[in-house]
């Protein structure tokens, strides 16, 4: 596939593996990718493994799915369920548990749940629908608020009235300044999300490097991207330099995309607050609609509970989300808690730390190495 | 064979057997009123005739309206069978004869899609069940749940398939059944087909036979159908050529099983693709199938298509592919068996059997690395970002 073996290039990976077991040089990191899709790209292909022992990946709070906390979904099962409505969520988020079941659950109970690849699509089905009341479900980061943002101004450019939102995304800075400010901050750097990025630009992350004295490397998605940036990382720890480097040049520039910032600064405003599942309330971390677009907003147009639940005690997310526990250290990883029956988030994306270790991850290194070693 | 075609749909036909030796009531009556009696005695004589364009309820309640769709869809469609209906069909065995039997249930939606349609999904698959066992199948019930509303003439056209597809797998459709249920309670068709074949003396595959050092053969490209399907759900803006492989498999098995008797076991991969049957194996068997992710075939259209949806070509379902674990020193007389038949050129060597890790399946990514490859967790949900 053009544009992607190019990346996937087992050659290529070779020599930097070795440039990085040199830099390593025995000595011990941890470096945490904030981006899921990165988790996921680690795990999908078996990066870990390639990785001398000392090098180790710490999987952050950047899986859009996994932050959400139980009382949104909550939220959601309940305007999902009020007559009329035809509620539409990307796909991962079906799965999520709230204190009393998922979407998915609810879909089986009679909602019209239903997933969309896009927030146009829901869009769309609100036009092709005018009986219904459409509501989006929008989750992600950056990433995924400059494409909900365009949809809402088109919804009130043609003044379609039976569409709303209900708001649920996150900024990506306030999470990753909670993680530098946590007692337990073990890490010697990080692997900046990619995505994100190529919104927001570099420029965010400075103080990273400034106030934290860690270095920041924006990375891709593909295998030889992660590798490279590893490398960036360790080259910047051999010098004693703490930088803000982007590896994903091919997409990100400094500055990020003005348009779609300019269009978020219109659509969105931050909240005060907002709670993070496992991390606690995290201030001005989230966006909610602004009061231009107030007509949309689903949580003024529809009585949500609101109601905050406590995550279940077994649960260990916010360790994970944290890096301060590997997935299966957790108590309940693998045996309570599993992608058929999670119990936190982390175990439903396969952008969760726990779902990609589980799916893809569960294999002792020596067994992976025999595997690897062909008959 | 061909005799066991005789018997088809059972049921309506037989009233009107009993009716035709008619009632003798001409004597005392005006020769006018016997001609007219007379006329409407031939009317009913005639083959019922369907002039709906939409099938309603009344064509499930069993009366003339049954009749007239099991005639001018399903008889005139399948064959007609010489002589009455009957209640069951009689299967004609060789003596010593063994039998597969096997039944699966068809609700694809679109019900037509580039490639095929539900009615060449109804034989396929029922028919690759039978082949992947080393049966040759030979007979199939179809029996269809139709939602009121249905159009007669898109109902003609999946049942023309069933015919094409029974011809093409060399299977006939000896019994049947049709029932209609109200608008709204069913998703315009359901198609059930049970297929019974018959398997050839020694011939035993079984997963008990496959032991470690065994290769894994693979007969063509994965994930054709799975994306074909949903690609022509019209949701996705995404233009690609790409049609379902549906296809008897059978042919490809024969094929196999001559160039390598030593064969262990075989699969048609379908819902769940080539992942979920190695682990089904891997899981019964307590041990490791190892995947080289190099050598998995997969159509530069539905590698980009899952690379976009956030899925993997080893979960998607195929409807023409097998599965099949052969001892090592027959795979290359195997892969070229497989390969010289129609369907078969993409056929490739795809990984191995090993005792450890056990109960799972082990990627060999092209990458360099390895990776676990797990049995999927509900649908296939496309990832966010």
């Amino acid at each position: 596939m053009r544009f992607v073996d190019e990346y996937r290039d087992p050659a290529a990976a070779r020599a930097l593996v070795r440039r990085i077991a040199t830099l390593s040089n025995g000595k011990r990191f941890a470096f945490m990718e904030v981006c899921g899709g990165h988790t996921h790209t680690i795990y999908r292909h078996g990066i870990e493994h390639l990785l001398p022992d000392g090098v180790e990946l710490v999987h952050g709070p950047g899986c859009p799915v996994c932050v959400i906390p139980m009382g949104r979904i909550d939220d959601a099962i309940a305007v999902a369920e009020q007559p009329g409505v035809l509620f539409t969520t990307f796909g991962d988020m079906m799965r999520v548990p709230g204190s009393s079941g998922s979407l998915l659950d609810a879909k089986a109970r009679g909602a019209d749940v239903r997933f969309v690849y896009s927030p146009l699509d829901a869009l769309r089905l609100a036009v092709d629908n005018p009986g219904r009341e459409v509501v989006f479900f929008a989750v992600g980061f950056e990433t995924t608020a400059p494409s909900t943002a365009v949809t809402l101004r088109r919804a009130k450019a043609e003044g379609v009235s039976n569409f709303s939102v209900f708001c649920n995304h996150v900024t990506i800075v306030p999470p990753i300044k909670a993680i530098l400010d946590s007692p337990d901050l073990r890490l010697d750097g990080f692997l900046g999300p990619g995505h994100v990025s190529t919104v927001i630009g570099q420029r965010p992350y400075r103080f990273v490097a400034e106030q934290y004295g860690k270095p920041l490397v924006t990375a891709g998605f593909e295998p030889l991207d992660i590798l490279q940036a590893v490398e960036m990382l360790l080259v910047q720890c051999a010098a004693g330099r703490a930088d803000v480097e982007n590896q994903y040049t091919r997409c990100v520039v400094e500055e990020g995309n003005p348009r779609a910032l300019a269009i978020m600064a219109e659509v969105f405003a931050l909240r005060p607050h907002f709670e993070w599942r496992g991390l606690g309330f995290i201030s001005q971390s989230a966006l909610r609609l602004a009061d231009a677009y107030a007509d949309f907003d689903a949580e003024r147009r529809f009585a949500v509970p609101g109601v905050r639940v406590a995550d279940p005690k077994a649960c260990q997310c916010g360790e994970v989300l944290k890096g301060v526990i590997k997935p299966w250290q957790c108590k309940v990883f693998g045996t309570a808690c599993t992608p058929e029956t999670p119990i936190g988030t982390c175990m439903v994306s396969s952008e969760g730390a726990c779902a990609a270790y589980y799916n893809f991850g569960r294999l002792h290194r020596e067994a992976a190495l025999s595997v690897g070693a062909r008959a | 064979m061909t005799a066991a075609r005789a018997p088809g749909p059972s049921t309506p036909g037989r009233t009107e057997q009993d009716d035709r030796s008619g009632p003798n009531r001409t004597r005392g009556v005006s020769s006018s009123e016997a001609a007219v009696l007379g006329r409407i005695e031939a009317f009913r004589r005639r083959r019922p005739r369907l002039k709906d364009d939409v099938v309603t309820l009344a064509h499930g309640a069993g009366g003339k309206a049954s009749a007239a769709l099991l005639d001018a869809v399903f008889l005139e469609g399948l064959g007609r069978p010489e002589g009455p209906l009957r209640d069951a069909a009689v299967l004609d065995l060789a003596p010593g004869e063994r039998l597969a039997f096997t039944t699966d249930s068809f609700v694809v939606s679109p019900r037509r899609f580039p490639g095929g349609s539900v009615g060449h999904l109804a034989v396929h698959g029922t028919v690759n069940d039978l082949a992947v066992m080393g049966a040759v199948p030979r007979w199939l019930s179809l029996a269809v749940v139709i939602e009121e509303g249905l159009s007669v003439a898109e109902l003609k056209e999946i049942v023309a398939d069933v015919a094409e597809a029974a011809d093409g797998a060399g299977v006939a459709v000896v019994t049947g059944d049709t029932k209609v249920v109200g608008a709204g309670a069913a998703d315009g068709i359901y198609l059930t087909t049970a297929g019974v074949g018959t398997v050839a003396p020694g011939v035993d595959l079984a997963a008990e036979s496959v032991r470690p050092g065994d290769v894994v053969l693979l007969s063509g490209t994965m994930g054709d159908h799975g994306i074909a399907v949903m690609l022509a759900r019209g949701d996705l803006d995404l233009e690609v050529e790409l049609c379902s492989d549906t296809a008897p498999v059978t042919p490809l098995v024969r094929a196999l099983l001559e160039a390598a008797p030593g064969t262990r076991w075989c699969r048609d991969p379908t819902r769940g693709g080539v992942a979920t049957v190695c682990n089904e194996l891997a899981r019964d068997r307590q041990l490791a199938v190892v995947l080289d992710e190099a050598a998995l075939p997969v159509r530069p259209a539905v590698a980009g298509a899952c690379e976009l949806l956030g899925l993997d070509p080893l979960y998607v379902a195929n409807e023409g592919k097998v599965l099949a674990v052969v001892p090592p020193e027959e795979a290359d007389a195997a892969l070229a068996a497989v390969r010289a038949e129609p369907g078969g050129a993409e056929a490739a060597l795809i990984g191995e059997i090993r005792a450890e890790p056990e109960g799972v399946v082990v990627l060999r990514t092209a990458f360099g690395s390895t990776r676990i490859v797990d049995m999927l967790v509900g649908d296939p949900l496309p990832r966010i970002c």
